[in-house]
Order: structure tokens, then C-alpha cells, then sequence
């Protein structure tokens, strides 16, 4: 845990896709919960998202992906945590993500992906539970 | 799927017993308190009558279908007399492939065809940048350069069909090599039909799949305003969208109401370069969303007609009727759809399709039950187009037009839907106008609220959503997805390759040239566009020109 340290989030959009409904709407469950959330922006590379995390000193990194290009977005993301020794992050991944990808995904370090119809108690409830 | 009655009963069997929650849900259904407002969060009342309406001229509120203000219809016997097209969206893979498909769907009767891009053709890049990895054919077809556009049309003779393109802030230059692939083919212009997208500041409010900043984007839509005018009569330039504005979490006024209103920011850019309102309005066509509140969702399309006939006669002095009557596409609500129990989504596809039939629209989507989870399998889509065929077919609701008309409790929602635009029109004309509003972010922050609020909703199941959080089941079989695979990308990447090396370098330089220096001084750029697309310039070469001279957008934090 991090003591008395609020949980810093980084929300973070990779890729050619705009929609942000469910990125915001969690950016802001996570601001209701007290954590601290700082938003990419969207159509961030691996580099640019790395490096926020970096600056911002965060615990958390949340992907959003609902183009269909997690399999491309997601590994090139957790090498570029992987080499800024950002080993402690917890990385979690929500969008539409098919069920036989989940397990790829959790293979290269993603901790948990959250689909369509999660809800923002059980994703808040394990970011809280999880954070180191 | 299974070969007996015996078998259907035994999964019967297996679907309660796996249903762990069964009981209780059952029990807190028959204690269940009723919701008594609207998916967009309206209080409704138990019952509506005459009181409801005291004071109001239903004649003058509602007129005759075919009649002004429309609010009833734009045809007087609508579907007895022209049916609504089905225009299901489709893209895939590459040029070769989506080619494959349309033809097999205009073999099969299809008259109109409804392309839908990969995401580096939306966001004007090549298949080759860097940013387009993984994206390749995924959402779409991936269209690189009039070559691909030839390809997509190859044995497709393009006066005889309407073709719809989705796309926003690249439309001028698809629109272009569409006009090219005509010429090729020895068509005139003035016999092709069909419909651009075209509609950047709903991409500014919700979908942001944007790239220049609003002001030259308000241009360039001006542009193919003008072009069309003249050039190409029958092209709808634009469709302005609701469908995406909903999708993003808005409530049905929102939609309604921002929709409108990006009509009228159309209006008046148009009528600043000096051109008639009757010259491109009978050209403006709409799309709205439809979703899972019925009499909402109808109310939403009948105020929408009344309101914009008023506009046009009020605001803009229209006299053309074509110019006042507002003609729409619909889509069901993909956001609507749930990755859990997917086949529930048939029931809400239809019932949404349904919404959009009653409210008079011209023509319509149907969403695949699999949509939540990736691109539809053939059978999904099949099914699909199937529930509109029943609805048409069988259902007897294309019998007679506007069916719910005087509805107390449907007349008392239209009523207030129209209301609430008027009052949203009065805030954004204060705002000075819908760019200046996005530029404050104004619509984008309405938005996210009324998203939030609605997930909030359903946290602590106000709202209740079957298998999301109530009636859930265990251990649900997945269902069979459609997956693309990347050799399309490697195979669109050698073809672009090849395309830079044989092409005319020199004369591709030049016609960048000339539309840097068009977009430079504001003349109109679409003949400088159609001279980089004939030179065989990449979508993404003529869009860096144009982010050169224009910058790209950043969206502001709100």
C-alpha cells in the first residue's frame, strides 16, 4: 500500500481511437474514490504514455482501447513499463477486449481487463485492493 | 443449435439451474418499484390525458404527414409508398476484400452501399505510419489512395448505385477520389448519389475523430457545400449526426438538441460565403441515434422535424420545402448493447429498430448481437438485417403513417422535446454559436455529466440492465467472434510501397503545392484536392498538407 499517499491513476488513451466515453467516466469514478487521476489525452504512443506515468509518479496505469488494436497497443506498453523499471505500476486494461485475448493480455503483465458492463465499484474496489 | 425438443428443454433446464440468482431475483422483481423516468432520466407521470395537452392545437402542432411542419412525416403515406432503405455499414481488410462483399450484397439485391474506413483513413494517416499499427483493416477498409478507391468500386457502375461514406475530417478527399473513380468509369457527376459524413463539430463534441481545428474544418464542410452545388446536385455533403453525441453518454434532448444545432453552425458558415440557403439545404440530411425508451426515442424524431422546419422557414428564410424537411438515417444504440447474454441484444435491436420506424425514418442500421465483444460475424449480421425485414414484413407498423400520433402521453413528450431544444438553441446562440461553445466546452462537459450520471444509475441499479446488474447468469458460453487477421496490413503496406515508387513524384509535388497555397488563402479547395487524388497522392501526404497549413487539434482538458 501506499501509505498515506492518495493513488495516483494515469488514464491513458493509445492508438488511433477517440472514443473516451469510458475513460472519463472511470477518470472521474477515481477522482470520487480519492484518488489523484491525470488524463493522457488521446492518441498517445507507448513512449508518450510511459513517460507520463513517469513524471507523474503514478501507481496505476488504466489503457483504454475499443478499437480492436489492444494486441498491437497493450505488449508495446508493458515493454516500454518494462524498461523504465516502473515494475511496481499496476497496469489495468479496459475496452472490448475478447475473452480468448485476456489471457495474452495478462501475459504480458497486464493485471486485469475490464469489459463491457464492468462496474466502476468493482474497478475502483481493485485498483484499492491491488496498488502497491 | 439443438436437434430435439428434448434437447431445447434439458439446456432449459441447465439455463435455470445455472441462473443462481433466480429466486431472489424473482422475488424483488414481483416487489420491484417501477422506473418511473426515462432512460434519459425525464420524470414521467402514471397516466397522461387531455389535461396533458390543455391548450395546445394539435393541427397546427402536428399537420399531415407530407405537410408541414412535418412533425408527423415527410411523406403523406410514408412507408405505403417508399419503404425505408436498409443500409447496413460494412468495411473490412483491404480495397480487395470489402469489394468482394459489396458485390456479393448488391448480387443479392442491395441497392445502396454503406462503406465504413479503418481508423488511419479516418485520422487521414497511411498504413504505413507508425501510429497505424495494429489498426490496419481492423475497423474498416483501408483506403490509402485513389488506386484502393478503384479497387473498392472495381465492376461497380456508380450511376446505378448510392453510396455512403463514413467519414469526417478526410471527406473531402474521399469524396474527391470517389468523383475520380466516376470519371474513370465515364460517369457523370450529376447522375451520383450518395451521402458524406461530413459533420465535424458532432467529432468535436463526442466521437473526436477529428484533425484540423474547427474553424478550417468549418471551411472545408463549406467547401463541398459549394462544390456540390454546382458540380454534383444529387451528393447529400453531409449528414449530421446525433448517433455519435448519444453514443458518448448524452441524454436524448442532448442529442436532439446539439444535433439541431450543429444544423444551424452549418447554416450560417454556409451563408457567410454567400451562398443561398435553398442552394444546399434540400442537400443537408440528418442521423440520429435510436435507443431502448420507445415513446422517448419517437418523440425525439417527430420533435426533431417540427423543429427543424421552423428553423429554416424562422431562421434562414428558407422557402424551398425540400430545404425544411429534415430526412434522417438511424442507427440502434451499440452503447445499449451488452457483452453478457449477448443474444438479449436481438430483443433490443428490434424493439430499437422498431422506435426508429414508428418515428418516420428514411433509412436505417440494425446493430449485430456480437458488437460489444468485435465486428460482426456474417450470421450476426445476417440477423440484423433479418429484424428489419420482419419489422417491415410482418409486423404490420408500415400500414400507416406516424401510428402513435395523438398519444396524450407521445404528444406531451414531442411537445417537451421541442421545448427543451428551444432552450439549449437559446444557451448556444448566447454561447455565440456551437464553435464557440465547443471552443468553452460547453457540449462536451453536458455530455460527460449525463454519462456519468447514467453509470451512476446503474451502480446502484436504478437503472437495471438484464445480465449486467440483475438477472445475471453464471458460467455463460461464449459466443463465436468474428477475428481479423494482419495479413491484410502486410499486404496493404507492399501495395502502397509499390504506388509511391511508380507514380509521377514531380507531379504529386505539385499538386500539393497548388492545395497548400488554395488552403493558404481560403479559396475552395476541392479542385486542388481532386488534382493531388488523379496525381495518385496518399490520403495521408494531401492531409499533411493541409495539417501544415491548418495545425491539428488538441482537445482542451475539461
Amino acid at each position: 500500500m501506499t501509505g498515506d499517499r492518495r493513488i495516483r491513476v494515469l488514464v491513458a488513451k493509445p492508438g488511433l481511437d477517440g472514443h473516451d466515453r469510458g475513460a472519463k467516466v472511470i477518470a472521474r469514478a477515481f477522482r470520487d474514490a480519492g484518488f489523484e487521476v491525470i488524463y493522457t489525452g488521446l492518441r498517445r504512443t507507448a513512449e508518450q504514455i510511459v513517460n507520463a506515468a513517469l513524471q507523474e509518479d503514478v501507481d496505476v496505469i488504466g489503457i483504454s482501447v475499443l478499437s480492436g488494436a489492444h494486441m498491437t497497443l497493450c505488449p508495446k506498453i508493458m515493454e516500454r513499463v518494462r524498461e523504465a523499471k516502473l515494475d511496481d505500476v499496476l497496469v489495468v486494461v479496459g475496452g472490448i477486449v475478447p475473452d480468448e485475448d485476456v489471457a495474452s493480455l495478462k501475459e504480458c503483465g497486464v493485471r486485469e481487463v475490464f469489459g463491457p458492463g464492468a462496474s466502476m465499484r468493482n474497478i475502483v474496489d481493485y485498483v484499492r485492493e491491488n496498488v502497491r | 443449435m439443438y436437434s430435439s425438443v428434448a434437447g431445447c428443454y434439458d439446456a432449459f433446464q441447465d439455463a435455470m439451474t445455472r441462473t443462481a440468482t433466480n429466486e431472489e431475483s424473482v422475488a424483488r422483481a414481483r416487489g420491484r418499484r417501477v422506473p418511473t423516468s426515462t432512460v434519459s432520466g425525464v420524470p414521467v407521470n402514471a397516466l397522461y390525458g387531455p389535461a396533458d395537452l390543455e391548450g395546445v392545437d394539435l393541427d397546427s402542432t402536428l399537420g399531415s404527414p407530407g405537410q408541414p411542419p412535418y412533425t408527423r412525416g415527410i411523406h403523406a403515406e410514408m412507408y405505403r409508398t417508399r419503404g425505408w432503405t436498409m443500409r447496413q455499414f460494412s468495411g473490412f481488410g483491404t480495397a480487395k476484400d470489402t469489394n468482394a462483399r459489396f458485390r456479393y450484397l448488391l448480387d443479392h439485391g442491395q441497392t445502396g452501399l454503406s462503406v465504413a474506413f479503418h481508423l488511419p483513413t479516418l485520422m487521414g494517416v497511411d498504413s504505413d505510419h507508425p501510429m497505424s499499427e495494429g489498426e490496419v483493416g481492423k475497423c474498416g477498409v483501408a483506403i490509402d489512395s485513389l488506386q484502393d478507391m478503384e479497387t473498392l468500386f472495381k465492376g461497380i457502375p456508380l450511376d446505378r448505385i448510392s453510396t455512403s461514406m463514413t467519414t469526417n475530417a478526410p471527406a473531402p478527399i474521399l469524396w474527391a477520389m470517389y468523383l475520380a473513380v466516376a470519371e474513370k468509369q465515364g460517369v457523370d457527376w450529376r447522375r451520383l448519389s450518395g451521402t458524406i459524413q461530413n459533420d465535424l463539430l458532432k467529432e468535436y463534441i463526442a466521437q473526436k475523430t477529428y484533425i484540423f481545428p474547427p474553424r478550417p474544418s468549418m471551411s472545408m464542410i463549406v467547401d463541398t457545400f459549394e462544390f456540390a452545388a454546382r458540380r454534383v446536385p444529387r451528393w447529400n455533403t453531409i449528414s449530421i449526426s446525433g448517433y455519435h453525441i448519444r453514443e458518448a453518454g448524452a441524454t436524448a434532448l442532448q442529442e436532439l438538441a446539439f444535433t439541431l444545432y450543429d444544423g444551424i453552425e452549418y447554416v450560417q458558415w454556409a451563408r457567410r460565403r454567400g451562398l443561398e440557403v435553398d442552394a444546399f439545404a434540400p442537400r443537408l440530411s440528418f442521423f440520429f441515434n435510436a435507443h431502448n425508451d420507445l415513446f422517448e426515442e419517437v418523440a425525439k424524431y417527430r420533435a426533431a422535424r417540427k423543429v427543424w422546419h421552423r428553423v429554416m422557414r424562422e431562421r434562414f428564410g428558407a422557402a424551398d420545402p425540400r430545404s425544411m424537411r429534415l430526412r434522417f438515417h438511424a442507427q440502434t444504440a451499440g452503447c445499449s448493447l451488452t457483452a453478457q447474454q449477448p443474444h438479449n441484444n436481438i430483443v433490443r435491436t428490434a424493439i430499437q429498430a422498431l422506435a426508429a420506424v414508428l418515428g418516420g425514418t428514411q433509412s436505417l442500421h440494425t446493430n449485430s448481437l456480437d458488437e460489444t465483444l468485435a465486428l460482426p460475424t456474417e450470421h450476426a449480421a445476417r440477423v440484423a438485417l433479418q429484424t428489419q425485414q420482419i419489422l417491415a414484413e410482418e409486423t404490420g407498423v408500415t400500414r400507416m403513417a406516424d401510428p402513435l400520433g395523438g398519444s396524450y402521453y407521445l404528444e406531451r413528450l414531442t411537445l417537451d422535446m421541442e421545448e427543451g431544444c428551444w432552450d439549449y438553441f437559446r444557451r448556444l446562440d448566447d454561447m455565440g454559436g456551437m464553435v464557440a461553445a465547443i471552443e468553452q466546452g460547453f457540449p462536451q462537459r453536458e455530455i460527460q455529466d449525463a454519462a456519468y450520471t447514467y453509470q451512476k444509475a446503474i451502480e446502484t441499479n436504478e437503472k437495471v440492465i438484464v445480465g449486467v446488474n440483475d438477472f445475471q447468469i453464471r458460467d455463460e458460453t461464449p459466443i463465436d467472434i468474428l477475428t481479423i487477421d494482419d495479413s491484410a496490413a502486410e499486404r496493404q503496406k507492399a501495395a502502397l510501397l509499390a504506388l509511391r515508387e511508380r507514380r509521377d513524384a514531380g507531379r504529386v509535388e505539385t499538386a500539393r503545392a497548388t492545395l497548400a497555397d488554395a488552403a493558404r488563402s481560403g479559396a475552395n479547395i476541392m479542385e486542388p484536392v481532386l488534382d493531388c487524388v488523379r496525381a495518385y497522392a496518399t490520403l495521408g501526404e494531401i492531409c499533411d498538407t493541409l495539417r501544415d497549413v491548418h495545425g491539428v487539434y488538441e482537445e482542451p482538458a475539461f
